[in-house]
């Protein structure tokens, strides 16, 4: 038989066309089945994530407030102060933009803007809103600065020129605790305003850590599931999942409980002796709180996964090791903790990355210094309202969850994981 | 205890797992160096228990096993130095079948240079000598097999223990594998205790065979003595096709049992164990071992059977009678010229000697 033969159907029509034809309602099916689930997504994840990364680099209030203005000062070339013509078209913005209540698009916004920028503005910006009325006709730099000495100083209007600019690097140079120097060059911001990097280093550490005490304990858990009788293994395997059918909010303040310097913990010490009344150890709202009740919240998703691939392993393979002359040491060593690899790291990886973006444990319990960077994020969502700022970090948080999953593909490959 | 103490010895050994129902109950055997045996029986019989018992993987609830004469109760398992082949083979999947064979000589603090000579020639042993550098998921259910077999002899054990090894293979396989292991056994003088529920496989391989039922040897012989003289009715059943024939024992003399048959008829059975007059027997016979159309003189018993059905096997032909009020009465008839006319629904003579036909329990 010749390759025509075998590639043609036996109505003349070629098998791959023949098969293609076949299969395609299966495929519109198929298709039609996951539509809701790519809805769903495309709505609850990666438009989200595309607003994010968009938030970050984009912010229009200057331009939204004073438009005129925000395109004069773009034309200016930054030498000494802006010209004459400048200073009448900000003027009028200002007197224009005082009259508008529309949200996100009043002075207010424009003096928050600003102040981002140059803290300790915000009043000169709502001070001039109220009095440029005041100023009826030219010259206006002068009438200006007899208002307010402060719009001398070429900084504000260099700020304002940065600020003007719709797309701007400058939320991702303060998230990254750097600042622009006065000729708009950039530098390191003060010691005072470094926050983001050494949070983003902790909230690291805090989740290896986190997800290394996740390892130590979960690793026997695991190991006991799977060897157990099943009813006593079911026993255990609730008492794993029980976490997972109570609130977070309920577990978390079950630890505030215990561990306050008025808890049980404390009052069992001092009781028995170990520590005097007035030496209660401090083991909540800080580090110490994050990461006990961190790894209590986490701990199932590193035990499922091992356990899940530890189930499959037959005990026949130690058997042979050991029938082999291996120390059961030895042989766990090199025959089981090898086989539960891709358990452990499926486990890692999960621990690791949910730490990393885990907010409302370290907002409960983690004090001033058990705040993660997610809670950072939270602040300037909810609180500072810089949704800017806040998508910034978030960006940085999700290109270094990225790095390290493409860094672990590297190391183990993605294949290797199993979840279940 | 004879002069030279057998290499394995298991005394008085009981297990039970759960404290209630014995699995193994009251084992003995010995086997001596260079010995084949295997253990026989039914699922669940015990059998892998024992096996594993031996290996050091489960205590003995009662009783005390000998390796060379030494007790080994206490002993663990890597201690033991016995080779096992696991029923799904156990070779490590993250290891290539050369890591897998070196496993137990690195394990034993073997040079480098030597493990690889003789990892080189325990896959040669096996055929296999291409493939050490595979994994074993990427070798087929008989290569799997034969590298676990290479395996559990390449640190050189005194004695081998195997598990059903050839239970997930097919038959042609089987019986190739099963010529495989026999040649290596003869030919490195091994020691081997090997489990099967499969007869056909205990019976070609074995020197000795031990048949278990429910946790106890009913008995262990050599495979033609099992085949030839089963001690009662559940070996010969085991063991080879069988006709059974119930009855009642009427006299006994000199090893001859005298049985009225429930139909009627009167047959005359070797005395195996049935042991006084009025006992209910099961007769058993080979159905090679009847005769149709016998010569004057030369059966012990002779009746007349209905042909029910022939099936023709070519070197014989399979018929099945009714005889004696069973229907299911089988004879192979050799296919020689003068059977050739044997027609279904015709009425013949068959008949068998005293010693083929035995009284056995009922
Ligand atoms: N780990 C165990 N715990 C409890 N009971 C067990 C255990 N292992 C085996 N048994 C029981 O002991 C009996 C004998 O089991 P064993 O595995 O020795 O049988 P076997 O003869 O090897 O059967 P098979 O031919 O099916 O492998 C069975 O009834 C079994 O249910
Ligand atoms: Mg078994």
């Amino acid at each position: 038989m010749s390759t025509a033969d075998i590639s043609i159907s036996q109505d003349g029509i070629p098998l791959k066309q023949k098969l293609a034809k076949t299969t395609a309602l299966q495929r519109r099916r198929a298709l039609l089945l996951t539509m809701p689930l790519v809805l769903f997504l495309l709505v609850s994840f990666v438009v989200p994530i595309g607003q994010m990364l968009f938030n970050s680099v984009h912010n229009d209030k200057v331009s939204a407030v004073v438009p005129n203005f925000a395109d004069a000062i773009l034309q200016w070339d930054g030498v000494g102060l802006p010209p004459e013509e400048t200073f009448e078209i900000f003027v009028k913005d200002m007197i224009q933009a005082k009259k508008v209540r529309e949200v996100g698009r009043t002075v207010g916004n424009l003096a928050t803007r600003v102040n981002y920028e140059m803290p300790g503005s915000r009043s000169l910006f709502t001070s001039t809103a109220r009095k440029a009325k005041k100023i009826k006709e030219g010259p206006y730099k002068e009438a200006l600065i007899k208002l307010n000495k402060k719009w001398g100083n070429p900084q504000i209007w260099l700020t304002l020129q940065r600020a003007a600019r719709d797309i701007t690097p400058a939320f991702y140079v303060a998230a990254l605790d750097l600042k622009y120097a006065e000729d708009g060059s950039i530098e390191r911001a003060d010691e005072l305003y470094q926050i983001y990097l050494n949070n983003f280093m902790k909230t690291l550490w805090l989740s290896a850590l986190i997800t290394f005490i996740c390892i130590l304990l979960a690793y026997p858990v695991a190991y006991l599931l799977s060897v157990l009788p099943l009813r006593q293994s079911n026993l255990l395997m609730i008492m794993v999942l029980l976490p997972f059918w109570t609130s977070l909010l309920v577990r978390t303040t079950a630890w505030i409980a215990i561990l306050q310097t008025e808890g049980i913990i404390n009052d069992m010490l001092v009781f028995l002796g170990f520590i005097s009344d007035d030496g209660r150890i401090q083991m909540i709202y800080n580090q110490t709180g994050t990461i006990i009740a961190m790894v209590h919240i986490l701990l199932p998703f590193m035990i499922l996964p091992l356990y899940s691939v530890m189930k499959t392993i037959p005990p026949s393979y130690m058997r042979a090791a050991l029938s082999m002359g291996a120390k059961p040491l030895y042989a766990y060593r090199k025959v089981y903790f090898p086989q539960t690899l891709p358990g452990l790291a499926a486990g890692t990886l999960l621990v690791f990355i949910l730490a990393i973006g885990y907010y409302i444990t370290p907002a409960l319990v983690g004090g001033e210094d058990g705040l993660l960077i997610s809670n950072l994020i939270a602040y300037h969502i909810q609180k500072s309202l810089n949704w800017s700022l806040g998508a910034a970090l978030g960006t940085i948080l999700l290109v270094v969850v990225l790095l390290l999953y493409w860094l672990y593909n590297k190391l183990i490959g993605i294949d290797k994981l199993r979840f279940g | 205890m004879s002069a030279e103490s057998p290499l394995v010895r298991f005394e008085n050994i009981q297990k039970s797992y759960d404290g209630e129902i014995l699995v193994v109950k009251n084992f003995n055997l010995d086997v001596a160096k260079g010995e084949f045996v295997t253990m026989l029986g039914p699922s669940g019989s015990g059998k892998t228990t024992c096996l594993m018992m031996l290996a050091g993987f489960e205590p003995a609830t009662h009783g005390e096993i000998y390796l060379k004469g030494k007790p080994i109760n206490k002993v663990p398992p890597y201690k033991r130095g016995i080779g096992m082949v696991f029923q799904n083979y156990a070779l490590f999947p993250h290891m290539t079948v050369a890591e897998n064979l070196a496993f137990p000589l690195e394990v034993r603090g073997m040079g480098k240079a030597e493990r690889e000579e003789r990892v080189k020639r325990a896959l040669d042993m096996v055929q296999l000598g291409e493939f050490g550098g595979r994994r074993p998921m990427q070798l087929s259910g008989g290569q799997q097999q034969r590298v676990a077999v290479a395996r559990s002899l390449v640190f050189d054990p005194d004695l081998v223990l195997m598990d059903e090894p050839l239970g997930a293979l097919d038959k042609n396989l089987r019986e190739q594998m099963q010529y495989e292991i026999k040649h290596l056994h003869e030919q490195l003088g091994l020691t081997v205790v090997y489990v099967t529920h499969d007869q056909t496989e205990a019976l070609t391989m074995s020197n000795r065979i031990a048949v278990f039922e429910n946790g106890i040897v009913q008995q262990c012989a050599p495979p033609a003595e099992l085949y030839e003289s089963p001690s009662n009715a559940f070996v010969a059943n085991f063991i080879g096709e069988n006709n059974r024939i119930m009855g009642t024992v009427t006299a006994l003399e000199k090893g001859v049992a005298k049985v009225t048959a429930d139909s009627g008829e009167s047959i005359s059975a070797k005395q195996v164990n049935v042991h006084s007059v009025g006992d209910r027997t099961t007769l058993s016979l080979r159905p090679e071992r009847v005769t149709v159309s016998p010569a004057e003189g030369s059966v012990d018993n002779q009746f007349s059977a209905r042909v029910e059905e022939l099936i023709y096997h070519g070197d014989h032909i399979r018929t099945r009678f009714t005889v004696c009020g069973h229907d299911d009465f089988i004879v192979k008839v050799p296919n020689s010229a003068g059977h050739a006319a044997l027609q279904q629904g015709n009425t013949v003579t068959i008949g068998w000697k005293m010693e083929d036909c035995l009284a056995l329990d009922a």
